[in-house]
């Protein structure tokens, strides 16, 4: 992209441009496997550790999981603090998942705001920032 | 699994909200401005078919990238965690809004007045998915020649949708956008009807 991205006027006609990163290759720590970006782990999903660090886990990358997780995470927290990609991590969840290695805590369904209690609760903590 | 903690943490209820505008609108810049951890990054990675090319060997031509996405937090009180994601504002990324817009409390959107077309989509979006949004414009300092009406009006949005002059790295302006928000999403809850 020969543009100034300040500017923005020239976008060019890749879709990629100045808020997509580099171009990457395929991941390696997942053994190639890759998840279509709407699956079921949402970005706030909390995970928490339900075993310490376990010899017998796969990878360094489940390794460093289980050990952020050791106190209650976010998905998006868990992907930033090991640097992998969110596709990568979850296919790393679900195999700590299917070990039994971890928990997971789902925010509420989707299809309700909160309740009246809750969204007071957000607007006082606000206030008292 | 003899280590299997019996005592299992209670986790806090997470919200998120959504902040979405063009290419230097300042996102990264809001989320930083009230967020108790400098702002985290995360990346979705994207893979499409081939894009413009003329492929006659057949082979499927595809394309691995990379969105970034900013996100901060704010701890309510130790039962509630918001959290604020920076969205890439152009609407080829309607893939990740769909993820990140299912069941967030709401949007904000960041306007930058030298560029408002900019967040058009990102308002054409949240007022599609009934997504409660309020619209930032981000103040500019050489840039303060409108009022708040007069970008409501050039926007096009309904009148309950709040408008509001902000300053992205500023604190306390940053923080009545988020509580203008909550307030806009509680006068919602409480008008709508219940099942
Ligand atoms: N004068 C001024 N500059 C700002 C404001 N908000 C952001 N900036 C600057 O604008 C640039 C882009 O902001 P950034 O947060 O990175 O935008 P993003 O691309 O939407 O995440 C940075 O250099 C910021 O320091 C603001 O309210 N006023
Ligand atoms: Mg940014």
């Amino acid at each position: 992209m020969s543009a100034d991205p300040i500017d923005g006027v020239e976008e060019g006609p890749a879709w990629w441009d100045h808020e997509a990163g580099p171009v990457v290759r395929p991941y390696m720590v997942t053994g190639g496997r890759v998840r279509p970006v709407t699956v079921d782990f949402d970005l706030i999903t909390y995970l928490v550790a339900t075993a310490t660090l376990a010899a017998d886990t796969p990878s360094p990358e489940h390794q460093a999981i289980l050990a952020l997780t050791q106190e209650p995470r976010a998905v998006a927290e868990v992907a930033s603090r090991v640097d992998l990609p969110l596709g990568v991590v979850r296919v790393l969840l679900c195999d700590l998942l299917s070990d039994g290695l971890i928990a997971r805590y789902d925010p509420p369904p989707t299809d309700h705001l909160p309740n009246v209690e809750t969204l007071q609760a957000v607007i006082h903590g606000l206030r008292a920032l | 699994m003899d280590s299997v903690r019996s005592d299992t943490a209670p986790v806090p209820q997470a919200l998120k909200i959504l902040v979405a505008g063009g290419f230097g609108a300042g996102k990264t810049t809001l989320v930083g401005a009230v967020s108790e951890i400098a702002p985290l990054r995360t990346e979705e990675v994207l893979t499409t078919a081939g894009v413009g090319t003329d492929d006659t060997t057949g082979v499927a031509t595809k394309t691995t990238t990379t969105v970034a996405m900013d996100f901060g937090r704010i701890t309510i009180n130790p039962s509630l965690v918001l959290y604020l994601f920076g969205t890439p504002g152009q609407n080829r990324f309607w893939f990740l809004w769909d993820e990140l817009a299912t069941g967030a409390l709401g949007a904000v959107v960041l306007a930058d007045t030298r560029r408002l077309a900019d967040s058009f989509a990102a308002i054409d979006y949240f007022e599609q998915r009934n997504t409660p949004f309020v619209i930032a414009v981000n103040c500019f300092d050489n840039d303060q020649r409108y009022t708040a009406e007069q970008v409501r009006e050039a926007l096009d949005v309904d009148g309950h949708v709040p408008v509001l002059l902000t300053d992205a790295r500023d604190r306390m302006s940053v923080k009545n956008v988020l509580i203008t928000l909550v307030e806009h999403v509680l006068t919602m809850v409480r008008s709508s009807v219940p099942a």
